[in-house]
């Protein structure tokens, strides 16, 4: 029986770490280190960093939260966010990223996913698909974080990217992301019979309850996620913010909680799913 | 002062190196990456990691004059780690592209994950990019002592990224075995000091670095009964 992974998702806006909804409307939730070193210890199999800013200003403001992490935390780091050449590539993994995932770069430029794959060994290269479904209900792409429509679909690109070397997928439902609507299995169930290679997918997790589901409904191998466990982490953890500049701190300041979560640590979530007979480390 | 624990990675122009860096220093260990064969021969110990291809591996170490230090140092009784690519580099050879030699320290052959499960014949994902169970060898209670593998509990979960595995090789050097696509195969060899591992001990959490921790343990064991 396969192992699922469970992947907490980590958007970053400059020195913070950000949660929006869609994709937008970024809330600053504190220190990206703070969190990375509390679900490793909490039992995260792996670590997926967004810059989420990077492909709209053109900047890599990653590579120092990366090699921060790398020195003491020791599962995979995947990385992505603006990352568009080889040699961008070639330095997040040189800061310590494990893998790299690639969105805008490689549908402006497919043949990147085929140079990357050949240079760094397809294991090393994850594409992002960000979908939105279209009136007549079909799943398109989008990039920049759900802000542009490249007019190519949903499942005639996650082949491509498999057939040009695509090690991994992650599908993330833009139309779910941030909502805690549950998973869009419809879309998940698409691509995940149309490839071979192992999927991770995201977006629309509101409690314990639709990871099963989605595991139990779908052929994927991992599920990533921000907003049920981040809010569950600054329950307990505000971080001191009062030196920091850039950004929306309102929520933060506000001690408010979220209403469409039923936030949960990593831990529980594993124990959960190992009780409904699903396979975790 | 007390003697450091000297250990080179050796560098060879594949794969990522800083990982392996970071959990030899985080514990205790003194790394350094090189391709300098004298800095080899000096150190206490060697790791090969890498990440890639077996013959392009095997044509960087031929180039860079790096097999026959590799091999030296493997019979020298000193201990030696080979992680991953580093792992398959130890056999006898690889069927990736054809047959490609290999530095055939341990004797086995890299195959690859066939991708239809023979027991049910589901599609197989390849590469294997997941954790998995190392288990405890039949007929064996728990990892061997005298091993990095010691203390590890059977089954425990550890990272793997291949799309090939070992097979052929001798019943006992095998350390632990793992399951994937209806393959048991062996993801772990040992014979005297030399320890291999098809997974990242490096990327496999708490218990990962619990394998560097027994590595560095061996080493400084070897460098007491050598002075």
């Amino acid at each position: 029986m396969k192992t699922i992974r469970i992947i907490p998702r980590l958007d970053i806006k400059g020195p913070n770490l950000v949660k929006g909804i869609h994709l937008e409307g970024l809330r600053v939730l504190g220190k990206p280190s703070d969190f990375a070193k509390f679900y490793y210890e909490n039992g995260a199999d792996e670590l997926l960093f967004m810059d989420v800013v990077a492909s709209l200003y053109d900047r890599n403001s990653l590579h120092d939260i990366i090699s921060q992490t790398a020195e003491n935390i020791f599962i995979p780091i995947t990385v992505g966010g603006g990352l568009r050449t080889l040699d961008d590539i070639k330095q997040v993994l040189r800061a310590g990223a494990d893998k790299v995932s690639l969105n805008t770069a490689a549908i402006k430029n497919p043949k990147v996913i085929e140079q990357a794959a050949l240079r760094f060994g397809s294991s090393t290269i994850v594409v992002a698909i960000e979908a939105i479904k279209q009136e007549g209900g079909k799943y398109f792409c989008f990039t920049d974080n759900g802000r542009e429509y490249t007019g190519v679909e949903v499942v005639d690109w996650a082949k491509k990217v498999q057939d040009l070397g695509a090690g991994e997928i992650i599908i993330t439902s833009v139309d779910r992301e941030g909502t805690g609507r549950g998973f869009d299995e419809e879309l998940i169930n698409e691509i995940a019979s149309n490839v071979s290679v192992p999927l991770i997918v995201h977006g629309g997790a509101g409690k314990k309850e639709h990871f099963k589901e989605v595991i139990e409904n779908c052929n994927i191998d991992a599920v990533s996620t921000a907003g049920v466990l981040h809010y569950d982490f600054i329950k307990n953890n505000r971080g001191d913010m009062s030196g920091a500049s850039e950004g929306n701190f309102d929520f933060l300041l506000s001690g408010r909680s979220v209403k469409n979560l039923k936030t949960t640590t990593i831990k529980e979530l594993k124990a959960y799913l190992s009780e409904g007979n699903i396979n975790v480390r | 002062m007390s003697r450091t624990t000297k250990v080179s990675i050796i560098d060879y122009g594949i794969g990522n190196l800083f990982s392996v860096l970071k959990a030899c220093e985080y514990v205790g260990m003194n790394p350094e990456i090189t391709n300098n064969s004298k800095v080899i021969e000096s150190s206490d110990a060697v790791i090969l990691p890498g990440v890639g291809a077996f013959k392009d591996a095997m044509i960087n170490l031929e180039k860079l004059d790096l097999v026959k230090p590799i091999i030296d140092f493997a019979d020298s009784g000193k201990p030696m780690m080979g992680v991953c690519l580093g792992m398959q580099l130890l056999l006898t050879e690889s069927e990736e592209f054809g047959s490609t030699k290999g530095l055939g320290i341990f004797q086995g052959v890299c195959k690859k994950f066939p991708i239809i499960n023979p027991l049910n014949n589901e599609k197989v994902k390849v590469p294997q990019i997941t954790w998995n169970n190392i288990t405890v060898p039949d007929g064996i209670n728990c990892f061997k002592e005298n091993t990095p593998l010691n203390g590890i509990n059977n089954n425990e979960h550890m990272y793997f990224v291949h799309s090939f595995y070992a097979d052929s090789v001798k019943e006992e050097e095998v350390l632990s075995t793992t399951n994937y696509g209806g393959v048991e195969y062996c993801s772990s060899l040992n014979k005297n000091n030399i320890f291999a591992f098809q997974f990242h001990p490096e990327k496999s959490g708490q218990e990962g670095l619990k394998i560097y921790r027994n590595f560095k343990d061996i080493i400084n064991k070897t460098n007491e009964s050598r002075k």
